[in-house]
């Protein structure tokens, strides 16, 4: 099972500090990074029960395109009707001590000061940011004031996952950095150029809620 | 750590002594297994630890590695500053003679210095109680610009190129490569092994050696027990809460509200242990008070009214706590008897190199 992920902002492919791009404010910007945790994913059946992947945890980073395709192994044969991830890092590996992998130190999504996971990081440039060198940016995590750990649902209904054992079946999704400040909650970069550790950051949790949606599936027969 | 049959045995013969475990000189081959877990010792008049070490096992050669990466001044971006540079050990770890330390270039930190002990007891860290995990202490000093200004990434490359390093998580770790996380788990095993709890206190509410307080220390311990130990509670000395002590009306450093985002807890710092209180000067978050005599002073007549003033600290009109000019004194005695000599002397806890940066 693969999950695969494009970014994009509104209608337009995401590039990295290649291509101007404009929040719902009207603000032009560039993207000079992108990078989020999916963990926790679910495979939800007809019945409700569910299959949740042993130690799943992804960082998914448009600077590495290695990152935006990963397998899920061992999901049980079966059909599904629903998955869901969550957008960030449970409580319980914020509070475990040092981690590896992709929830290792090194990879600049743990903040050392206050103990947590940045969950979702943009930064780039806006002409309308009042920040030095123009600069945009957004370090979106912590599990407790706020939290802001959103979990992505997708209902597979309409459209079933069947897996298979002979079958590479795959969800690619899209993500929308657009989103990130659109809505419930519109971000105007002239007002609010930075966030990182204010309340408000649940804005933005909240955007982020909405940035993902399922693209196609590739599934096997029933 | 598991607390055996075996270790609560030794609990209650327990003797702060460099027999109980044996270490070999820094360069010299241990015979010992790695796997071979020597535990934590929990003194009997302490509560029980936070952090066990469960998924860290204690190691004679993890204690030892980190202990040579606690004293390593190439964990910050000049290769000046190690975490034993502003943590010396004759001070309970503290920096002694510093309001705040100098970091890289002298840059000047923002607040004290804590002394390092006892820290598998304690829930939180630092000032503000932001870090949760042991293992995770050294990474806010290692990244902050003030003090040692360097990243995970080039610590890995600096320690990966290094064939004795590379040899040594070898040993402990079973690893061709080393990762942040075992360099965090490593300085853990060390700075987890720094237990205090030999003062002449100590030996006295556990009855040992015969020790005796004086009849001063006596009286400055019942005064203690009444007008301090809401706050400096059990025999760690804190009750790990986070509160304002009446520093300023106006505090400058927002403190706990930096991590919890809550008004409420504007100017509230951690309460810090008083173990080694005599060696661990100058006191308060930021350095200011150089002497016990001051911080008494303070708690008599200086604390200042806010809307976070603790409770502990207000009684109807008045605010602090009243102490006569004896009162204060018996307090002093009483807090001297908290000095832990063997802490601060002992051989094991020592830079291996020698060259630990006194400034």
């Amino acid at each position: 099972m693969q999950f695969q992920f494009t970014h994009v902002v509104g209608s337009l492919p995401l590039a990295l500090n290649a291509t101007q791009y404009t929040n719902a404010a009207g603000e032009s910007f560039y993207v000079k990074t992108f990078k989020y945790y999916v963990s926790n994913i679910k495979f939800i059946r007809a019945d409700g029960s569910e299959y949740a992947q042993p130690e799943s945890y992804y960082l998914v980073n448009e600077g590495d395109s290695a990152s935006k395709t990963f397998t899920i192994p061992n999901v049980p044969i079966g059909t599904y009707t629903g998955v869901n991830f969550m957008i960030g890092v449970d409580s319980t590996r914020n509070v475990s001590g040092a981690q590896t992998g992709a929830l290792d130190a090194l990879n600049d999504m743990f903040w050392s000061w206050k103990t947590g996971y940045i969950f979702v990081k943009m930064e780039g440039t806006s002409p309308s940011s009042t920040a030095s060198g123009n600069r945009i940016e957004y370090h979106i995590g912590g599990f407790q004031n706020p939290n802001n750990i959103r979990t992505a649902a997708f209902s597979l209904v309409s459209n079933k996952l069947y897996i298979k054992s002979d079958s590479t079946s795959s969800i690619h999704f899209q993500t929308d950095v657009g989103q990130l400040f659109q809505t419930p909650n519109l971000i105007k970069f002239a007002e609010t150029p930075a966030l990182m550790t204010e309340p408000k950051t649940a804005d933005i949790a909240d955007n982020y809620s909405d940035m993902f949606s399922i693209v196609s599936i590739q599934t096997g027969t029933p | 750590m598991k607390v055996t049959i075996h270790t609560l045995l030794r609990l209650t013969i327990f003797v702060v002594s460099v027999s109980i475990l044996s270490f070999s000189g820094c360069n010299g081959k241990s015979s010992v297994d790695p796997s071979t877990e020597f535990s934590l010792e929990v003194p009997s008049n302490f509560p029980a630890p936070v952090f066990t070490f469960a998924d860290n096992p204690i190691t004679e050669e993890g204690f030892e590695l980190g202990r040579l990466l606690f004293y390593e001044p190439r964990l910050s971006s000049t290769g000046a500053i190690a975490c034993g540079t502003c943590h010396r050990q004759t001070f309970a770890f503290a920096d002694h003679g510093h309001d705040v330390s100098h970091g890289v270039h002298d840059r000047l930190g923002s607040r004290n210095a804590p002394a390092i002990q006892n820290l598998a007891f304690q829930p939180e860290f630092f000032w503000d109680g932001g870090v949760n995990h042991i293992e995770l202490i050294p990474l806010n000093a290692i990244q902050n610009t003030q003090e040692m200004d360097e990243s995970l990434a080039n610590i890995l490359t600096k320690l990966n190129n290094n064939p004795t390093y590379k040899q040594k998580f070898k040993e402990v770790f079973n690893t061709d490569s080393i990762t942040s996380q075992l360099v965090l788990r490593a300085i853990a095993q060390f700075t987890g092994m720094l237990i205090s709890s030999n003062s002449r206190y100590d030996q006295y509410v556990r009855g040992e050696n015969n020790v005796q307080l004086t009849n001063t220390e006596k009286a400055g311990l019942q005064l203690f027990q009444q007008k301090c130990a809401t706050c400096h509670a059990t025999d760690l000395f804190t009750d790990h809460s986070y509160r304002n002590n009446g520093l300023d009306e106006t505090p400058a450093d927002y403190g706990r509200e930096l991590i919890t985002n809550n008004v409420s807890d504007r100017g509230k710092f951690k309460v810090p242990s008083l173990r080694n209180v005599e060696r661990t000067s100058p006191y308060m978050h930021d350095g200011r008070f150089t002497t016990l005599e001051e911080v008494l002073i303070h708690y008599t007549s200086g604390v200042k009214r806010s809307a976070t003033l603790d409770a502990a600290l207000i009684s109807g009109d008045a605010v602090g706590i009243p102490l006569t000019a004896t009162e204060q004194s018996n307090l002093i005695a009483f807090l001297r008897t908290l000095t832990d000599n063997t802490f601060v002397t002992d051989k094991r806890f020592i830079d291996p190199l020698g060259t630990s940066n006194q400034n």
